[in-house]
């Protein structure tokens, strides 16, 4: 897993080294502030992903590092180079799974993936592909009789055929059944195993604690945190909460060291404590505190 | 599974256009609603037209023939002008064209394979057209240098509508706002334009509204391949004007590629 470390201030120098490294960035909409001055680095190998709530500026943000759309202020460099002149050479090194997804078609889905890999210089074996994303059985199947769920994993196949250094995946996962999601999950890591750098933006926070090395929480166009998953607002030191049953009533107490306190309680009952549980925030607890101001 | 390998050579533009043509083929034929709308509407019009308005035009010859020239042009306005801006507007709104944008894919192969497409429904169209009007309708098949004629009226008309079509996709909101907007227009074209009538008997400021349009000229210089000479004297200008034909197809072509270049988009705005 990638060391922890801060996130760029603002004005700090772009990282050459970084596999994205945004600085200062801004995006508007008329006078809507999608992107409010973002700074941002994510290193060569590592999956980043980034939270946030919709209209956060998440799509805006990693559309301006695929290259779709301009920005007002601010620089970014994505492997080396400003996505706003972005070369054949440099899209050949990116792989982007859309939100919008790859469109309908009637070309079967290896025909789709064949297609693809046409206009990258060393793709991957289609087969190969097709079996990773798990569609080998719907290979002779036309891409607009898909599934939602194999729809998406088309896209993810048309992704990274090209066999990127750097994999864009805006919230890849939407439509998918557990089990789906559980496979796309093991997919995601095996691609890390080879080196890829993923960018992930996603809904789910089981999927970004599962799969991220870091996660970062964008709201109101801004980069809130950047954290390790467990470390994400403080909460592998937030205090524990205590929770057991006596005299018939439910209670409850927070506590930074839950361990002296069980020992205490087990002392005090002399034996099983009723209903013992000891919970910390869930990822989901901190970041909707931390977005909470936008609702 | 293999690694993570920075790329080396990018595939050659030839490579590329192969793959989108073949692509941009399989689109087409392989749905049943293109095929129906643009291949087998013309050759139903055929049929229905031929059968029903049999009638001399004088000098011996049927108005089935007038109307071949006139079912063609209307056919290469399909393939081109109706399709690729229906085709278009539906790529565009469905995600299509901004899947391909994010891929190495050069821009020029995507037009390529358009321009494949449309030259492929084009001659599929014609050659269905003649088959059946030689087969049903005995219509004299043009000779020498007629069928010149036809080959650069065919090409230029379908370049310029092609250029339109794709200009007018990038005004759609979608395909379906593209289908509701350019096919009543090009029903219009057809009637004015001396497809399903003679443009002799269309009032004249009907025909010089036409006029402003590619189809009518393309419909000229088609009936000058499949008419005898005589029958010019019946036009407008007393000849076929081969000469504006080719100048009017020509500008629509330089017009038509000033407003691609201006107006097209690789996502919804």
């Amino acid at each position: 897993m990638a060391p922890v470390a801060d996130r760029p201030r603002p004005g700090d120098p772009l990282d050459p080294d970084a596999a994205i490294s945004v600085r200062g960035l801004v995006k508007r909409y008329g006078d809507f502030v999608a992107v409010d001055g973002l700074d941002l680095d994510i290193r060569r190998g590592e999956i980043f992903a980034l939270l946030g709530p919709n209209g956060a500026g998440k799509t805006t943000t990693v559309e301006i590092c695929e290259g779709y759309r301009s920005r007002d202020a601010g620089e970014v460099r994505v492997l080396g180079e400003d996505p706003a002149d972005g070369a054949r050479a440099w899209k050949a090194r990116l792989g982007i799974v859309l939100q919008s997804g790859s469109g309908d078609s009637q070309l079967t889905v290896r025909e789709l993936v064949t297609a693809q890999a046409s206009y990258f210089a060393d793709p991957r074996d289609v087969d190969e592909v097709l079996a990773l994303v798990g569609l080998t059985e719907k290979a002779g199947l036309r891409g607009r009789t898909l599934s939602g769920g194999q729809r998406r994993r088309l896209d993810v196949a048309l992704g990274i055929v090209g066999r990127p250094t750097l994999l864009f995946l805006d919230e890849p996962t939407t439509g998918f059944d557990p089990e789906a999601r559980r496979q796309f999950w093991s997919l995601i890591r095996s691609l890390r195993d080879l080196g890829t750098t993923m960018l992930l933006t996603t809904h789910y926070l089981d999927e970004a604690e599962a799969l991220a090395d870091r996660v970062g929480v964008i709201a109101r166009g801004k980069l809130v945190e950047v954290a390790v998953p467990s470390a994400l607002g403080g909460r592998e030191t937030a205090p524990a909460t205590v929770t057991w049953t006596e005299d018939g009533a439910r209670r409850t107490e927070a506590t930074s060291t839950p361990t002296a306190f069980v020992a205490d309680l087990a002392t005090r009952f002399d034996g099983e404590v009723p209903d013992l549980a000891v919970t910390r925030p869930t990822l989901e607890d901190v970041y909707l505190q931390m977005i909470g101001d936008d609702r | 599974m293999t690694a993570t390998r920075e790329s080396t050579q990018l595939p050659s533009l030839a490579s590329v256009y192969r793959s989108r043509s073949s692509v941009e083929l399989k689109e087409f034929f392989r749905q049943r609603e293109s095929v129906v709308f643009t291949l087998l509407l013309p050759v139903l019009l055929l049929v229905v037209f031929g059968a029903v308005l049999d009638f001399d035009l004088g000098s011996g010859v049927s108005f089935t023939q007038y109307f071949m020239a006139g079912i063609i042009a209307a056919g290469i306005l399909g393939a081109s002008l109706q399709n690729m801006a229906i085709n278009i507007a539906t790529e565009r709104s469905d995600g299509t064209l901004k899947h391909l944008a994010g891929t190495p894919m050069p821009r020029s192969a995507f037009f390529v394979g358009k321009v494949v497409q449309v030259l492929a429904v084009t001659l599929a169209s014609i050659v269905v057209l003649l088959l059946i009007g030689v087969v049903f309708y005995r219509i004299d098949l043009p000779s020498g240098t007629d069928w010149l004629t036809f080959a650069w009226v065919a090409v230029l008309g379908a370049s310029a509508c092609t250029l339109l079509g794709i200009a007018i996709s990038s005004i759609a909101k979608n395909g379906r706002s593209a289908s509701a907007t350019v096919t009543p227009f090009a029903l219009l074209l057809q009637f004015i334009s001396g497809v399903f009538f003679q443009f002799s008997e269309i009032p004249s400021w009907m025909q010089t509204f036409a006029a402003l349009f590619p189809l009518k000229w393309m419909a000229q210089g088609l009936r000058s391949v499949f008419l005898p000479d005589v029958l010019a004297a019946d036009e407008p200008a007393g000849s076929w004007e081969l000469g504006r034909v080719a100048l009017v197809l020509g500008i629509w072509c330089v017009l038509g590629l000033i407003l691609c270049v201006r107006t097209f988009r690789w996502q919804d705005r």
